[in-house]
């Protein structure tokens, strides 16, 4: 059968079962987007700007648990792509994004709209190809989301020259993908895991710490299982909120430099740290001299690189955390209950003394509205079963630490690059992926700035985004640093002049609430997610609030500024 | 911890783009590369990149485990953890004045290298060994004049039957 490249192109996106795209076109890409308008089963979300279309693919990927896809055209278009590729590489999130390229006679001559975007990409993805050979086109795009999708999954980039879309190709359905030089290692060893029981048996102050990896794998319910079996309590990285019920007794709340007091206490003085999908970041260690002096670590990863990387590991478990932890579950199911918790009391009862000390706390006010009340409210409005995506800086944090996340993909966040301009694109992708949700994203002033012309893709192709945006016109979290350690000098980081937010909903024909009485927050967050559309609640909240408790970066994490 | 030097010999895919991958690895991870040389094999498909690097037992542990990520990497074997035999050939253009040349001749000698280009007043050398080996001609040559050097970094293979 001969096919055009571009006809296979849009045959293997199918083939993974993706029903949308998020793109947009340019002289590289017309015959893909030529292509797509004759699919009525694949969708194309139309994006403003190409960095919302990888983010939005990046969130789409994680609320369907697939791979997302994105298309952008050569030169300018790729490079705009090239941070929601480095986003999504930070966070392992599995995309497929596909790039125009010129013609393959001009690559190399500086040709109009040519960049080497291979070169560009290449330490920002998992893998990238540029397709020179028309007959391994189908090939190649299987390969590619194999390897997005499997082993610790990332963003993989495809270079389509102009001819290769435009090719008659011979096209037969490749066969199962087949690579001798990539293999990804799923199973965990036996022994190891006989090991890692031994040692939570033996130990008495033990901490089980989900990451990223645990709700990529989808082993939340595993996880869970094991803590439950064993009475351990659990903390949590940014990535892996969800992994386990935020509302359950032994949830600590997440680590590390805003972790919750009693989550950064528990690693700093446990004897056994059970990790699970984490990579062990500065955010999360702290001073690495003095993370968890006395504590002997478990860490499953299906990445040998994140182990041994910054923590010395005593049982290394190299494989899929889903694979292991059941595994590690059935195990634990043979031994008695009291031999898997031997001591917990004195543990739990120290635990509980830390969390008496010092809660997350914020002083409520009267005339002021603090901005952990609007998340708090939030999260009682939601009944905590919203998707939730977030900006960067404070109102990222302040999500973290004040929407209990209950279930595994729900918090979607940019943790490991941190883009401000992530959370309003995710929210549309996440809304495209799950059509049924409440899709909420928490804003800052500045953040929401970086990629609020997505606010006409979200009205254009109602997918219907709730935004709350957390205003306290101030780069907050820099300033938060500059009060802290840099003398109080707000160098750069006010934020007053500022669009009307309201006005600015209304421009795109979205709705827009804006409220600075904490006495109608309640009111406003109701109204604004009841009104149907595109809505933007904004709240101007107390300027110069921080978030608390904080690590210094460099302290040692259990040396928390509480207040 | 002590720093050590390693050789790993790497197989790749023969690909264009593969060198730049292992470079851009150890650049953007701050891993020192101390030579590096990339070279056919029997298998068409396959090259085989030879690099020396010097670091601790932690680093090159990451970097060894770096490399088996790439996907184009087909396997990283580090020839320091066994017996293995490796040279490196060098080229150099040394002053030859006539009042040199008898002594030059000799030191070729007791290095087992070779002469291969002679110009009214140089020698162009041909030496190859292990880098201990270069090192010492070379310092032996400087007093006569090093003109210029070109040489291939190391190379190397395990002394055992399979790959
Ligand atoms: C693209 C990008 N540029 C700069 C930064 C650095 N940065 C981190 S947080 C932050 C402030 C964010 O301000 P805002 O969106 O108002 O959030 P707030 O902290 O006030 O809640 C900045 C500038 C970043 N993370 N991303
Ligand atoms: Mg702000």
């Amino acid at each position: 059968m001969k096919l055009t490249g571009a006809q296979i192109l849009i045959k293997m996106i199918k083939a993974q079962g993706v029903n949308t795209i998020f793109g947009y076109p340019g002289g590289a890409t017309i015959d893909i987007h030529d292509e797509i308008l004759k699919h009525d089963d694949l969708r194309h979300v139309l994006v403003r700007h190409e960095q919302g279309a990888v983010h939005m693919a990046d969130a789409y990927a994680r609320v369907r648990q697939t791979t997302g896809v994105a298309l952008v055209t050569s030169g300018p278009g790729a490079t705009n792509a090239v941070t929601g590729l480095a986003s999504a590489h930070c966070d392992s999130i599995p995309i497929v994004v596909f790039t125009g390229q010129v013609p393959t006679g001009l690559i190399g001559n500086d040709a109009f709209q040519e960049v080497d975007i291979v070169g560009i990409t290449r330490p920002c993805t998992k893998h990238n190809y540029l397709v020179k050979d028309p007959s391994k086109l189908a090939e190649i795009i299987q390969e590619a989301f194999f390897i997005a999708g499997s082993g610790r999954p990332g963003p993989v980039l495809v270079d389509l020259p102009k001819d290769i879309v435009q090719a008659m190709i011979d096209f037969q359905m490749p066969g199962p993908v087949k690579m001798h030089t990539y293999k990804p290692n799923y199973k965990p060893n036996k022994k190891q895991m006989t090991r890692a029981v031994k040692l939570i048996k033996a130990a008495r102050r033990p901490v089980m710490f989900a990451g990223g990896g645990v709700i990529l794998s989808g082993a939340s319910k595993e996880f869970t299982r094991i803590a439950k079996l064993t009475n351990i309590p659990v903390t949590a990285s940014l990535m892996g909120l969800g992994a386990f019920p935020g509302s359950d007794p032994n949830w600590l709340g997440m680590l590390g430099m805003h972790g919750t007091y009693r989550a950064n206490m528990s690693i700093g003085h446990s004897d056994l740290i059970f990790a699970a999908g984490v990579r062990f970041d500065d955010r999360v260690t702290g001073n690495l001299e003095k993370f968890a002096p006395d504590a002997k670590v478990i860490q499953i990863d299906i990445d040998p690189t994140s182990i041994h990387k910054n923590v010395e590991v005593d049982c290394p478990i190299v494989g899929d955390c889903k694979m292991a932890l059941a595994d590690i579950a059935a195990l634990m199911e043979k031994e008695a209950r009291e031999n898997l918790m031997t001591d917990r009391d004195a543990w739990l009862n120290r635990i509980n003394e830390w969390k008496q000390l010092t809660p997350l706390k914020y002083e409520q006010s009267f005339d002021t509205i603090k901005p952990q009340y609007v998340v708090k409210k939030l999260h009682d409005i939601t009944q905590g079963k919203a998707i939730v995506t977030t900006e960067v800086g404070q109102n990222q944090m302040w999500t973290a630490q004040y929407y209990h996340f209950e279930a595994p993909n729900h918090f979607i966040t940019s943790g490991g690059l941190g883009v401000m301009g992530f959370g309003l694109p995710a929210a549309i992708g996440a809304k495209a992926a799950a059509p049924d949700k409440t899709v909420v994203c928490v804003a800052g002033d500045g953040s929401i700035q970086m990629n609020s012309q997505e606010l006409m893709t979200a009205v254009a192709e109602r997918l219907d985004v709730k935004i709350v945006i957390l205003n306290n016109r101030y780069l907050g979290m820099v300033r938060q640093w500059q009060e802290l350690f840099y003398d109080k000098v707000y160098a750069d980081t006010n934020m007053e002049a500022q669009p009307d937010f309201v006005k600015l909903a209304d421009a795109y024909g979205a709705k827009g609430f804006r409220c600075d009485d904490p006495a109608k927050v309640t009111e406003t967050l109701e109204t604004g997610l009841n009104t149907p559309g595109t809505v933007i609640m904004e709240f101007i909240v107390e300027r110069e609030e921080s978030v608390y408790p904080m690590v210094p970066a460099g302290g040692a994490i259990t040396d928390m500024l509480l207040v | 911890m002590e720093t050590n030097r390693y050789i790993l010999s790497i197989l790749v895919d023969n690909e264009p783009g593969v060198l730049s991958r292992i470079s851009g690895l150890f650049s953007g991870r701050g891993f020192n590369i101390d030579s590096l040389s990339v070279a056919k094999t029997a298998d068409p498909h396959v090259s085989v990149v030879t690099m020396v690097t010097f670091c601790d037992a932690h680093v090159i542990e990451q970097i060894k485990k770096q490399l088996h990520k790439l996907i184009n990497v087909i396997t990283v074997n580090d020839l320091t953890q066994k017996a293995y035999v490796e040279r490196e050939l060098a080229l150099v253009k040394v002053h030859a004045k006539t009042d040199k040349r008898a002594e030059i001749m000799r030191i070729v000698d007791i290095f087992r290298s070779r002469i291969v280009d002679v110009g009214s007043s140089h020698f162009i050398v041909e030496v190859s060994g292990d880098s201990g080996k270069l090192n010492a001609f070379v310092e032996l040559m400087k007093p006569m004049g090093i003109i210029e050097i070109a040489s291939t970094g190391t190379i190397a293979l395990g002394r055992e039957t399979g790959k």
